[in-house]
């Protein structure tokens, strides 16, 4: 029994536990001199440097009674040599809007983990949920258990929809521009079914950015992107202008000649700003933040179709609808949500992302059926013309007009 | 007006359907969702009744997800169907 606690030898690993800062291969170590599971992590990971090949295998049937999310279900391709990680299932937790934690609930999570996991865990995954790593299938249902009792709940995974995430937002920023936290929240309970019941031909992501800055990089990462912006002037305080030129800004190098619309002109004693080819970009309202703020309308843009290279290569949002006010209880955009989740459950191929399905359909025949107008707004670059119809110049001529 | 089916109806189509494709092909909700909303007619049967359909499945273990690069409903392991 003295042989399980012994860490395995791995000098290719040792290269990257070198030197002062963090190293992955040190915090693996550590949770190995406790957990049989990391041991073996480390000797698979060895080996794979040396044979520069993977040795994992995911999917299959794994989760907890009634969710068809939240389990990753990952196994080794070497269980007879790595018994202790022959199952190494990804647990994810669904995470409190704007990532707010009690550094007590956090212990109790890591706790958790060390009697049921490896005790690894990488805490955040790019969907934003709580990221637990490596369990054996037995551990699943007690580990959902525990979960519950402590307030948590399974995050999504497979052709679900995935935990919504959304910014800091108001809590803790002055340019949101509405309550990130708030919709997050809503969304999370009112698709409950949908997060934990696959239904959808692939993943559906919604992420919420309280502005344009789009802290959670949502315009490159959801299928919905809900980015917050403003509609009227940008509210200018000219003293405070005055004061960063004082304090040695240089307004027009800084402000004005990085202004992707060129709509704002400094003749050194006042800046002017012409609102109307002001695209949101935020840059000026980042360079001089106590001078400068978003218009007093506010609300958000949605945005459709972003998605990380899987199938086909990655895509950006673009605009569905260029305002919407976000107050609760969100009933227009649960309403569009809901039409383009039927359409796309209806109509889409297994694997295809919305917004690829948006590709293969045309937008204006997307737009069609949702019930949307057709906008400026939604032509995502310039050259580009998503919603003509042509429909008319395909009609026969009448016979009298041939002759 | 034609009588709607019950969700124990819909459970069993569905069940039947996937024990059927069992190592033949993969299904997933949408399929089983489409296929029975065919069968009963959409003014009998409506999508929401099958996905109470396919939440009555998993929750008794009668069928389970599971995921091939997609999310798929499938029966569930010997062994569990044993237990």
């Amino acid at each position: 029994m003295g042989d399980e606690k012994k860490i395995p030898k791995t000098p290719k690993l040792d290269e990257l536990d070198k030197g002062p800062w963090p190293s992955f291969v040190r915090e693996i170590k550590r949770a190995a001199e406790k957990s049989p599971m990391s041991r073996g992590l480390l000797g698979v990971l060895e080996r794979s440097y040396n044979e520069k090949v993977g040795h994992w295998k995911h999917g299959g049937i794994v989760g907890v009674r009634g969710y068809g999310g939240g389990v990753i279900g990952r196994y080794s391709d070497l269980p007879e040599e790595f018994p202790d990680i022959a199952h190494f299932h990804t647990i994810r937790v669904n995470q409190p809007a704007g990532w707010f934690y009690t550094s007590a609930a956090l212990r109790t999570i890591c706790d958790l983990w060390e009697r049921h996991g490896s005790g690894l865990t990488n805490l955040h995954g790019s969907t934003g949920d709580i990221i637990l790593l490596g369990t054996r299938t037995e551990e699943l249902e007690p580990i959902f258990s525990e979960l519950t009792q402590m307030g948590f709940d399974l995050g999504g995974s497979g052709s679900d929809i995935r935990t919504p995430s959304c910014c800091v937002g108001p809590a803790r920023c002055e340019w949101a521009c509405y309550d990130t936290l708030g919709l997050t929240y809503d969304l999370t309970m009112h698709y409950q079914d949908e997060i934990h019941r696959p239904a959808f031909p692939y993943k559906f992501k919604f992420k919420a950015a309280g502005c344009p800055n789009d802290c959670v990089a949502s315009i490159a990462r959801a299928d919905l992107s809900i980015i917050g912006t403003w509609k009227g002037p940008i509210q200018v305080d000219a003293a405070a202008v005055t004061a960063y030129t004082k304090d040695g800004t240089d307004i027009q190098a800084d402000v004005c000649d990085r202004c992707p619309s060129k709509c704002m002109a400094w003749d050194g004693k006042a800046l002017t700003i012409a609102n109307e080819w002001c695209v949101r970009c935020m840059h000026c309202i980042n360079v001089l933040p106590t001078a400068l703020r978003p218009g007093p309308e506010r609300g958000a843009t949605i945005l459709v179709g972003a998605k990380a290279p899987i199938i086909q290569g990655a895509m950006l949002s673009s605009v569905l609808v260029p305002f919407m006010k976000m107050e609760p209880p969100y009933t227009a955009l649960k309403e569009l949500v809901g039409k383009m989740l039927e359409l796309w459950a209806e109509e889409g191929k297994s694997r295809e992302r919305i917004g690829e399905f948006i590709q293969r359909v045309g937008l204006g025949n997307f737009l069609e059926a949702i019930g949307l107008e057709p906008l400026p707004e939604m032509v995502a670059h310039p050259r580009e013309n998503p919603y003509v119809f042509y429909e008319e110049y395909l009609e026969e001529e009448p016979t009298e007009a041939k002759a | 007006m034609a009588e709607a089916v019950t969700v124990e109806e819909v459970a069993e189509g569905i069940y039947k359907m996937v024990k059927d494709a069992a190592g033949v092909k993969k299904l997933k909700p949408t399929d089983l969702t489409k296929a029975m909303v065919e069968h009963f007619g959409p003014e009998r049967c409506s999508k929401d009744l099958c996905k109470e359909a396919i939440r009555t499945l998993m929750d008794s273990g009668r069928c389970v997800y599971t995921y091939f690069g997609g999310s798929f409903i499938e029966l569930p392991p010997k062994e569990d169907t044993a237990a």
